[in-house]
């Protein structure tokens, strides 16, 4: 009884119940497509995040006060007030930085002519565009004299130019923010999608500026002018750890805290940040995938329901088999080439529809999903595991009918 | 050549014993056409599967070509199934959807024959049965005749000791019963086939050289038949059956 001749007698059985045999296959092409689809989207959603961290600047470092990205820090710690104040201290006394650049971030109203709507203000010096490498797309970035002279002027990301202007060129436009009117000096290249981290939906201007005549006593503190944060972008990737040190001992002297004492703000790199982000990310992914792993395992139970049905039905048949010498093994296996042709078919046309899923998704733009060759071959495998698992049970029932009762069964 | 010597087989249902076979001694030679007859309960079909290792007796010795089957495991027995044994059944028991051909070939996938030399054995086999022409058929093209020489076929396929035919004629009408009675005729004259008919009608066990009575699981008598019926020789007004398959001598016992 060669493989060949068996996968020949599977497939004219299950052809024999055309329907039966489809709603089985259905039962894994689902479960498989899950499986593929899903990973597939998380994994581009880990990669989507990832390089979108790695757009804004190597060697980048963020101050920021009290929530930590830091893995087990246990999450957010008492926060402190991060003072402008701080800033010039971290400038004059870290060694070892490209660039630093403190800002003040705020939701606030922003309206055209004829349109209103909530944007993310930030009040930023010069630097930050080097800090964060961020690219003017048309006109010019904030000068250090826009600063000091308290200019009304403001740079949009791209998704803020879009929304705003609709096509029109920004440049030279006017735009108010909490009722100040500002003039619109430059639009920055997209970075991306991960709009939180990228400056696609912020909307720039120069710090003195912000203090004046946006942000207001929101930004002040026992009469001193507060940050939200401070990104600093170190001249060597290996010199990272040192700065964050540096920059701990400074916000400690500046604060008066021990060593011991907690302190309120949190230092990390963009590295800590990133391996916090995508281990969040794989978490959810594997989630998910557990999750359609669960509908793999009811197409795999359908499976077995199906194979028990059958074997009862062709009690005579393996009576028969048996009568003319059929050796128990033989009886096993010919079902579980059945289950296992069920399987290994649902499996490919699953992974078909799965990363077709996956195309659809990216098609349209949610999320770059990635079918990569592991996730076919952990689903492939992972199918037909199924078909032999949910096989075995039913498959031994058939071999160990007893051959005399099998022929009488009616 | 076959014997099997003082066999018992004991079914246990629930906390009652039935004794189906009762020290039953019966040697069969090669090349003989023997019929074991009985009345339904008086162990014939239980002999039959004995005889055929579908099953093994509860005490007894069973010798197949010295062979003792009934000491055998499963495995064993399906080996000597696949080599030298061929069934033929009531219900011609053919594989639907699969050809004339491909069901000869069936018994050959199990003994170990090699794949090119399946079909040829196959072919032969369905010549010697006369349906040379109807290889392609599937069993839902063939009359209940030709399923039945189909069966016949793929008994005789892998060339086995002993033909076991249970109740070959008891699903067809008498002119075809004739029809494949004369054909096992044929294949024990020509081929020195031994064959085993197993019925419960008189008539039809008049048409091998001996007869093996069973009665409670006993062999009650073991007679010669000197001149056995010709196949499709009228059914004698002494053998005449009832509805239940009983003849009239039995039915004025």
């Amino acid at each position: 009884m060669n493989i060949f001749n068996n996968i020949r007698v599977a497939l004219r059985a299950l052809l024999a119940n055309k329907m039966r045999s489809s709603l089985t296959v259905l039962g894994i092409v689902i479960g498989v497509a899950a499986v593929v689809a899903l990973l597939s989207i998380g994994q581009g959603a880990t990669s989507g995040i990832t390089s979108s961290v790695e757009s804004m600047g190597t060697n980048l470092i963020t101050v920021s006060t009290g929530r930590s990205f830091s893995p087990g820090s246990g999450g957010q710690s008492s926060s402190g007030t991060l003072l402008f104040t701080d800033y010039g201290k971290i400038a004059a006394k870290v060694s070892g930085m490209r660039a630093i650049a403190p800002y003040y971030s705020s939701m606030d109203q922003v309206s055209t002519t004829n349109l209103t709507s909530n944007y993310t203000i930030m009040g930023v010096t010069t630097d930050y565009k080097d800090a964060t490498n961020q690219v003017i797309k048309d006109g010019r970035w904030l000068t250090a004299q826009d600063n000091a002279s308290k200019s009304r002027v403001v740079v949009i990301g791209a998704t803020v130019a879009t929304d705003l202007f609709q096509g029109l060129n920004p440049i030279g436009r006017k735009i108010k923010i909490n009722n100040s009117q500002f003039e619109v000096v430059g639009v920055l290249e997209s970075k991306g999608t991960m709009g939180f981290l990228s400056g696609d939906s912020n909307i720039f201007l120069p710090l003195s500026t912000g203090y004046a005549k946006v942000f207001g006593f929101r930004a002040t503190s026992q009469g001193k002018y507060v940050l939200s944060g401070i990104t600093v972008s170190a001249e060597k990737a290996d010199t990272v750890d040192t700065i964050i040190s540096q920059i701990e001992n400074v916000l400690r002297a500046s604060h008066n805290l021990s060593l011991s004492d907690d302190l309120p703000f949190s230092v990390s790199s963009q590295a800590s940040m990133l391996s916090s982000l995508s281990s969040i990310s794989d978490t959810l992914t594997a989630l998910l995938g557990a999750i359609a792993g669960i509908s793999l395992l009811v197409g795999g139970i359908g499976i077995m329901n199906i194979t028990l049905v059958s074997v009862t039905e062709r009690t005579r048949e393996i009576g028969l088999r048996k009568a003319v010498g059929a050796p128990q093994k033989a009886i096993l296996f010919q079902f579980l080439v059945e289950t296992m042709t069920l399987s290994i078919i649902g499996g490919i046309i699953g992974i078909l529809l799965g990363a077709a899923i996956a195309g659809v998704v990216t098609y349209l733009g949610l999320i770059t999903a990635k079918v990569t060759a592991d996730v076919v071959i952990l689903s492939f495998s992972f199918s037909a595991l199924i078909g032999l698992f949910f096989g075995i049970y039913p498959a031994y029932q058939a071999s160990k009918l007893r051959p005399i009762e099998a022929l009488r069964y009616e | 050549m076959i014997e099997v010597i003082d066999i018992t087989k004991v079914y246990k249902i629930g906390d009652q014993e039935v004794r189906a076979l009762d020290g039953v001694t019966v040697k069969i030679d090669e090349g003989e056409m023997v019929s074991i007859m009985g009345p339904s309960g008086s162990g014939k079909s239980t002999l039959m599967a004995i005889l055929g290792c579908l099953d093994i007796p509860t005490s007894g010795q069973y010798l197949i070509d010295e062979q003792d089957a009934a000491k055998m495991r499963e495995n064993q027995l399906a080996s000597l199934r696949a080599h030298k044994i061929g069934f033929v059944f009531q219900q011609f028991n053919l594989l639907p959807r699969t050809s004339a051909l491909e069901n000869v070939m069936l018994p050959l996938t199990y003994d170990g024959t090699r794949p090119r030399e399946r079909m040829e054995r196959a072919k032969q086999a369905l010549e010697t049965v006369g349906l040379a022409d109807r290889m392609n058929h599937h069993p839902n093209q063939l009359s209940g005749g030709q399923q039945q020489r189909v069966a016949i076929a793929r008994a005789l396929v892998n060339n086995p000791t002993i033909l076991l035919a249970d109740e070959p004629t008891g699903n067809l009408d008498s002119k075809t019963g004739a029809e494949i009675m004369a054909l096992f005729q044929l294949l024990h004259k020509e081929k020195n086939q031994t064959v085993i008919y197993v019925t419960h009608d008189p008539y039809i066990a008049r048409h091998t050289n001996r007869i093996i009575h069973l009665i409670d699981g006993k062999v009650s008598k073991d007679e010669m038949i000197k001149t056995p019926l010709v196949a499709g020789t009228p059914r004698p007004d002494d053998l005449i059956s009832d509805g239940n398959g009983n003849s009239r001598q039995e039915a004025r016992q």
